[in-house]
């Protein structure tokens, strides 16, 4: 036997190189790799095998390291994504990636890579078959793996679509260009570090302790007793601990989530000790084993419970367990429906989704004299600034929030999740502390899409002009507030559709329930709202024997039309150029169906279309940023970047709005990236703000800069501006002047600093919801084209074509980075994702879609300026992932005439569909 | 913390002495053991048996075929293997991810008894028996009797799996695996059929059919494969088979479909694999 040896030692080669260490024999491989070797490129995103990012070659096979024990790698030769680059340059398959723009966030690149580069040791020319299976096992939930597939096609030498261009040198040419991201490379090396990756090497280990039980009050038993029971735990941490105020929220009036609960529940996961020591011992532990005494109470699961006569309030104040109400009401309703030709109404029903980002939350919090610092992954830095500061009972300034890189967020990390149990036990203890969740932690405890249940009734005319719609939805919005009132908000104001209406009335309410605290997610409510809108417009459409795309055409909001908000759009409305692109694929596949359900009973094919309209922005709120652009005396210029990037391209696009406007290249500007101390606020990343609202703010930070260098030449506004390393040349017609950086004053090390600010114009809404909610809106249409198998009813898509209206594309490689990924998000919402608290917290139950499940996508950038956008741009985040459930809803009604009402459309609720509407061969 | 115990033995003869003092969690891939310590890691006794590399890969004797229980799920996809292992290699080829079927045992597979293991019904439909060896020696067991129900198999704790024994058909054979599932890659399915025709002169000679996911352990069909024994073999065999032929399934309700869908589905399932294996030249 050559184990056990005594003191576990173990010999392997990682990266070629040989290594010798002991290790306990069942510690993970993925353990061993990041905690004893330093090699954080291998990521951790569920430690079940689910995922697949931690995926390494072990004798050349791809394996999940996180299933993989010490004790058998002894004398194996190990590769890691460090391994890759060679002398500090990327390998072909990681420059192939970067090209395409194959990683967005980077949590799952290691993995894809390595399962990348072990077919390709046995198949230097895979196709996109052999691509897909090799690669099936590595998930990533931002990407839609198209441009993964293209990036190792391309690996291989076979050409594949839209490659990136090299960076544009030249002044003015950034923007538009598809250079690939500033921030790539480190995301292919492994180089780049997430919330977990580091920490200071003397922290100690924080892990909650949550409830089983959805809904319980309890009483703590004697915790000094169990702390001193086991050795390595250094502190248990209570409601009462918490230094300033034991609640968070995202809203100032709505801060009613504890961080540690206070003797009383509200859903299953919610935190109700904080154990700080050492790791091991706290992994040895379970929650069972901590003297706590629960009574548990009975659970309102679901709107209906939470609203049913009798059912206990849950929040004080707020009475039939309504948290808030959203209403638009616009014309009048009775005379639109008397003038119906056509007449629809539906009921809707969505479940909880889940964000399913690949990194769980994770990040360390240290305390420096009188301040407090977090370093985790996040959406907005500054909102967690203000709320660390509420918890801990100290000013904002107190605090500095550096984010780390952020595996994917899509709205989960909008809401804190371990900063304030961090904050907590580090400003306490006066020692650094760290925590990783694991993923059912992080599935059980941080926010979901709120499930909807959705009334839409709806009128068109003869000539299939929309005379009334009326909507009501009900929102679980789980436990807590989070970001319950801004779904409340949004949902009436974009719950018609992109359409102009004869007359609305729309009602939402967000309720609070015993469920996972539902918050935000990738489109606040309106993914939903659009299931039933467009549903009703099909109906509608069918009923009046006008084509679906037609009838929409007719509909959509042209430039000078009112929205049921009363709001005159007069500039980048490009609905109706949507659906003029998109027309003649449309009419092509409608004729292939028919050609094909001809010769075809068994397998029907359908294709449907969804429409959408998304306000860029906060909803009647002000969200300002604020960019600085400086210029330092090396000749560098430097963007102090505060819109943090999630994965979305927002530290790729900043600088290429910037440096056109201060106009020099974008290859000049570095940056500061996000981080409370060093950068201006920009709000957060969400809502599809960033690129219009910071990057309008990266513009005015570069024409500021501009304007200051010309100043200092005296020269006229289109002088052209030239940097030589240290020295300036600002050639102004046949006047030349050059300064020499070196020799001008600075201040905080800049030489000159410009600034911007925008905050989009919008008005508060009045009772009825009139006003202007946003400053612009994205327009988009998506057509899908499914093959239902008539006899078990599962749907698979196989072609998604899309229209945005993104008014400007910055950077198309990164749009059409954001609408695959959308669109894979849409088609997960459509087909099989429904989080079900308690029975689906890991990623083998809850199923996103893999590189099987999502089809060719054909893209349309309709640019049609918003006045107000940088350069014209506006916002697509959230708009690609709306329209994509409601095409393929439409799609499988198409090919079976039944209608699906409640989602995900999995294959036994599609087959009961067909065999209640009568529709099975 | 503590580790507790840990032998990772290099010989048989080492392994099943150590078990017969019990006690043993025992590991081989890990596939299915780390994915049940994620929130707790808990200090346990592991007998590791990857040290065992004699148990790894696949023999072939004059009745029968012989897979060690270390074979893994890409060992089986990469052997050169006649072709009524089809329905088995193509179960391998939908076990997780690739990183799982590098990792995975076919043993394991079998030990960990998920009513949704996709191993089980192929084996089935092979006729599979598996080898327990103990201290006391080695006894074979129809896989059947085997896998007892969810998780519960005829393991003793003292006793480890060695070897899946599947015999040489009498007769040419032709197998298939139909995997429905709600997503392409890595999914657990809501209902598999594995089957295996046997040919002789154009009628079916022998048949076995199998059905997961709709029982505590995967089930063979034997009213149907009875049924279909004799019969032409034809695409037309798919109509043979009547929702009686299924009766013996207990399918339950959960999060991936309902019974009443299973039930349907296995039925159609069953169906396209028998037109499909009849169909064949």
């Amino acid at each position: 036997m050559n184990a056990p040896l005594p003191e576990n030692r173990i010999r392997f080669t990682v990266n070629g190189e040989s290594v010798a260490l002991a290790a306990p024999p069942m510690r993970r491989l993925s353990a061993v790799l990041r905690d004893q070797l330093g090699l954080t490129g291998t990521k951790i995103g569920c430690d079940a095998g689910d995922c697949g990012a931690c995926t390494v070659l072990l004798d050349g096979r791809q394996v999940c390291a996180c299933l993989v024990p010490a004790g058998q790698i002894d004398g194996a030769e190990i590769v890691t994504v460090e391994g890759l680059a060679r002398d500090g340059a990327l390998n072909a398959l990681q420059a192939a990636f970067h090209r395409h723009g194959a990683a967005q966030c980077g949590i799952c690149t290691p993995g894809m890579l390595m399962a990348a580069t072990e077919l390709l040791a046995k198949n230097r020319q895979p196709d996109r078959t052999k691509i897909e299976d090799a690669l099936g096992g590595v998930l990533c939930r931002c990407t839609g793996y198209r441009k993964i597939v293209d990036a190792v096609l391309d690996a291989g030498g076979i050409a594949a679509p839209a490659t990136a261009e090299p960076v544009i040198a030249e002044a003015g040419g950034a923007v538009g260009a598809r250079i690939p991201r500033k921030d790539g490379v480190a995301k292919l090396t492994g180089a780049e570090k997430f919330g977990a990756d580091a920490a200071p090497a003397d922290s100690l280990w924080l892990r909650a302790v949550r409830s089983p039980h959805a809904h319980a009050r309890f009483t703590l038993g004697d915790l000094a007793a169990f702390a001193a029971a086991h050795p390595g735990i250094e502190r248990i941490f209570t409601a009462r601990d918490v230094p300033g105020s034991n609640s968070f929220g995202i809203y100032p009036d709505l801060k009613d989530q504890p961080v540690l609960a206070d003797g009383y529940v509200r859903f299953r996961g919610e935190a109700v000790l904080a154990l700080v020591g050492d790791r091991a011992a706290l992994a040895n532990l379970a929650d069972a084993d901590l003297p706590i005494a629960w009574d548990i109470l009975p659970p309102l699961s679901g709107t209906v419970a939470a609203m049913a006569e009798g059912a206990p309030v849950l929040h004080p104040g707020k009475a039939d367990n309504v948290l808030i109400r959203g209403h638009v009401a616009r014309g009048d309703l009775a005379a639109g429906f008397a003038k119906a030709a056509a007449r629809t109404s539906g009921r809707f029903e969505t479940g909880f989704v889940e964000h399913a980002y690949i990194e769980p939350e994770a990040g360390y919090a240290r305390r420096v004299g009188a301040r407090i610092e977090i370093v985790a992954c996040t959406q907005t830095p500054y909102m967690d600034r203000d709320e660390v500061a509420h918890v801990l009972g100290i000013a904002k300034e107190a605090v500095r929030i550096v984010p780390t890189a952020t595996g994917g967020g899509f709205g989960g990390k909008l809401d804190m999740s371990v900063q304030p149990l961090l904050a907590t036990a580090a400003w306490l203890l006066n020692r650094p502390v760290r925590m990783i969740y694991h993923r059912p932690e992080s599935m059980a405890s941080t926010t979901k899409r709120h499930p909807a249940r959705i009334e839409v009734e709806a009128a068109a005319d003869a000539e299939g002009r929309l005379t009334a719609f009326r909507f009501q939805g009900d929102f679980n919005t789980g436990a807590y507030a989070s970001w319950g009132p801004t779904v409340a908000n949004r949902v009436p104001v974009h719950a018609t559709g992109p359409y102009k209406v004869g007359s609305a009335l729309c009602d939402s309410r967000a309720i609070y329930t015993n469920d996972t605290p539902a918050g935000a997610f990738r489109g606040f409510g309106v993914p939903q709202a659009a299931i039933a809108h467009e549903a009703a417009m099909d109906d509608l459409a069918l009923q009046l024997g006008i084509d679906r795309l037609e009838f929409r055409y007719i509909n959509a909001l042209r430039p000078g039309d009112a929205t049921h908000c009363g709001q005159v759009i007069e500039q980048s409305v490009g609905m109706a150029a949507c659906l003029e692109t998109l027309r003649p694929r449309w009419r092509q596949l409608i004729a292939e169906n028919i050609a094909f359900n001809a010769q075809n009973s068994d397998r029907r094919r359908g294709v449907g279309i969804g429409c959408m309209w998304y306000g860029c922005g906060n909803t009647s709120m002000s969200n300002p940023s604020t960019m600085r652009l400086g210029l330092k005396p090396d000749g560098r210029l430097v963007l102090y970047n505060g819109a943090h990037d999630i994965g979305q391209g927002s530290y790729t696009i900043m600088a290429q709005i910037a440096a056109d406007a201060v106009g020099l290249p974008v290859d000049l500007v570095d940056q500061v990236h996000a981080d409370t101390d060093l950068t201006a606020d920009a709000g957060k990343t969400s809502a599809s703000r960033q690129t219009f609202v910071s990057g309008k703010a990266a513009e005015l930070a570069g024409l500021d800069l501009r304007a200051a260098l010309l100043r200092l030449a005296n020269a006229g506004p289109d002088a052209v501006l030239a940097l030589d390393g240290p020295v300036l040349t600002i050639t102004d017609g046949a006047d030349v002047r050059r300064l020499d950086l070196r020799e001008m004053s600075t201040t905080e090390g800049d030489v000159l600093l410009g600034e911007g600010t925008f905050d989009p114009p919008t008005t508060p809404l009045d009772e009825n919801g009139q006003g202007v909610p946003y400053a612009t809106y994205a327009f988009a249409a998506q057509i899908a084209q499914v093959e239902v198998d008539m006899e078990l009813g599962t749907v698979k898509p196989l072609l998604i074509a899309a229209a945005h209206d993104v008014g400007r594309s910055i950077n198309p490689m990164l749009v059409e980075g954001q609408i695959q990924g959308g669109i894979a998000q849409g088609i997960g919402l459509a087909l099989m994702e429904e989080f079900i608290p308690g029975r689906t917290e890991n990623l083998h139950d809850y199923l996103i879609p893999t590189f099987g499940d999502v089809p060719d996508i054909e893209m349309h950038l309709i640019e049609d300026a918003e006045p107000l956008g940088p350069y014209g741009a506006k916002g697509i985040g959230e708009p690609a992932l709306v329209p994509t459930a409601p095409a393929i809803l439409g799609a499988i009604r198409d090919a079976t005439g039944a209608v699906i009402r409640q989602v995900p459309a999995l294959p036994h609720r599609v087959r009961k569909a067909m065999l209640e509407q009568g529709r099975t061969p | 913390m503590s580790e507790g115990r840990y032998l990772r033995p290099q010989r048989l003869d080492e392994a099943v002495d150590a078990l017969k003092g019990g006690g043993w969690n025992l590991v081989a891939g890990g596939t299915d053991h780390y994915p049940a310590r994620v929130v707790e890691q808990r200090p346990e006794d592991i007998l590791d048996l990857t040290g065992l590399t004699d148990l790894r890969g696949i023999g072939e004797f004059p009745d029968h075929f012989r897979i060690g229980a270390l074979t893994r799920w890409t060992d089986l996809i990469e052997a050169p293997l006649p072709g009524w292992f089809d329905g088995l290699k193509q179960a391998a080829r939908e076990v997780g991810g690739v990183q799982i079927q590098n990792r995975g045992t076919i043993a394991g597979n079998l030990c960990n008894a998920s009513p949704a293991a996709d191993g089980v019904p192929a084996l089935l439909s092979l006729d599979a028996s598996v080898e327990l060896a103990s201290a006391g020696g080695v006894r074979i067991l129809p896989l059947a009797d085997f896998i007892l129900g969810n998780r519960k198999t005829a393991r003793r704790p003292h006793e480890l799996m060695t070897a899946i024994l599947t015999p040489k058909p009498a007769r040419p054979a032709r197998a298939r695996f139909l995997k429905l599932g709600a997503r392409r890659y890595l999914v657990i399915s809501i209902v598999m059929v594995a089957g295996l025709l046997e040919v002789e002169e154009g009628r079916v000679a022998g048949a076995r059919l199998a059905v997961g996911s709709c029982s505590a352990g995967a089930q063979r069909l034997p009213a149907l494969e009875a049924a279909l024994t004799g019969q032409p073999a034809d695409a037309g065999l798919a109509m043979l088979a009547t929702p009686e032929h299924l009766a013996g399934l207990s399918p339950i309700d959960d999060i991936r479909a309902d019974a009443g869908y299973r039930r349907d589905a296995a039925l159609i399932l069953v169906r396209r694999c028998l037109a499909d294996l009849g169909g064949l030249r």
